[in-house]
């Protein structure tokens, strides 16, 4: 891996977001997929997948999916805003489910409360065709890797 | 002797495991990515696994399974835990779930959970949980979740 500094830089200018999720196996498994929008924030998406079912009677996304969705998009977010490739390590993840998570593309924007030295608190929400209709919102805590 | 009130459990049925099998198991296309496999199922309880892979890391340099794989564990356990606590098959849904992640996750290694139901309500039903490697004395993450039962009205809606 290349220089931890240079990496989300370059990720930055090249526009090469797919690169960032390669890192995460997982997160590359789940089909996320992000990128900066004018404002700089990030917005996440995970466009629907078959196995990312989990009834397939409605049918909708598992809520473990969704959450690891979620819980993906925090990471990113805060390694984006510390330009940095070490993993913020998880504390604890609190999940309310708003609605069911339809069979389509899911969205995430992440809003970093507080970026402490040491602690960083994340909110994050999950929708799909209306950004102020919620499917699931969480609160997450990471304990940070400075570099 | 003095049982507060004897009621039916789904558990009890002898088609509990075929219907677990088909309808939990089967039937879900993550379930069986993640490869879920059920240890155990009783009255309030059951514990769940999930054998490590590669597709399910979340850091490569570690080696180690990623926190969202544990959340969709305790998702499934706790669900389990709920069909093992209702007195009759009906469709639940997840209203909240929180996973407070103890320690690191060994490199490599599979993860087994176990949930129970403290409570069972009309509409909603109260879990807790741990996901462990070891053992269930050396816990990695804990849980507490909530369901919705599909007898409550709200749920319906959503189901809708």
């Amino acid at each position: 891996m290349q220089d931890k500094n240079d990496f989300f830089r370059a990720v930055r200018e090249s526009k090469d977001f797919d690169k960032a999720i390669e890192m995460i196996p997982y997160a590359n498994f789940l089909g996320v997929r992000f990128s900066e929008k004018e404002d700089g924030s990030l917005l996440f998406r995970m466009p629907f997948d078959e196995k990312n079912v989990g009834n397939t009677a409605l049918p909708a996304l598992h809520g473990g999916v969704i959450a690891g969705f979620m819980e993906n998009a925090a990471v990113i977010s805060l390694m984006w805003a510390m330009d940095s490739t070490s993993t913020p390590k998880i504390i604890d993840f609190n999940v309310d489910y708003t609605l069911s998570g339809r069979a389509q593309e899911t969205y995430a924007r992440c809003d970093i409360v507080k970026l402490g030295r040491r602690i960083a608190n994340v909110q994050v929400t999950a929708y799909q065709d209306d950004p102020n209709k919620a499917i699931a919102v969480a609160r997450s805590h990471f304990k940070l890797v400075r570099d | 002797m003095s049982e507060k009130q004897e009621r039916t459990y789904l558990i009890d049925n002898p088609e509990f495991t075929g219907l677990m099998m088909e309808g939990f198991f089967g039937n879900i296309p993550h379930s069986k990515q993640l490869g879920l496999e059920m240890v155990s199922a009783e009255r309030n309880k059951a514990v769940l696994r999930i054998p490590f892979a590669e597709h399910l890391v979340g850091d490569p340099t570690s080696g180690i399974i990623h926190g969202g794989v544990i959340l969709s564990l305790m998702d499934s356990v706790g669900g389990m835990a709920t069909f093992c606590a209702l007195p009759k098959m009906e469709a639940i849904a997840t209203l909240d779930l929180r996973v407070d992640y103890l320690k690191p996750a060994m490199a490599g290694q599979g993860i087994e959970a176990a949930a129970e139901c403290y409570k069972l309500t009309n509409s909603v039903v109260f879990i807790r949980g741990v996901a462990y490697q070891t053992g269930i004395d050396d816990p990695i993450a804990s849980c507490v979740a909530t369901f919705m039962r599909a007898s409550s009205s709200k749920i319906q809606g959503v189901v809708k």
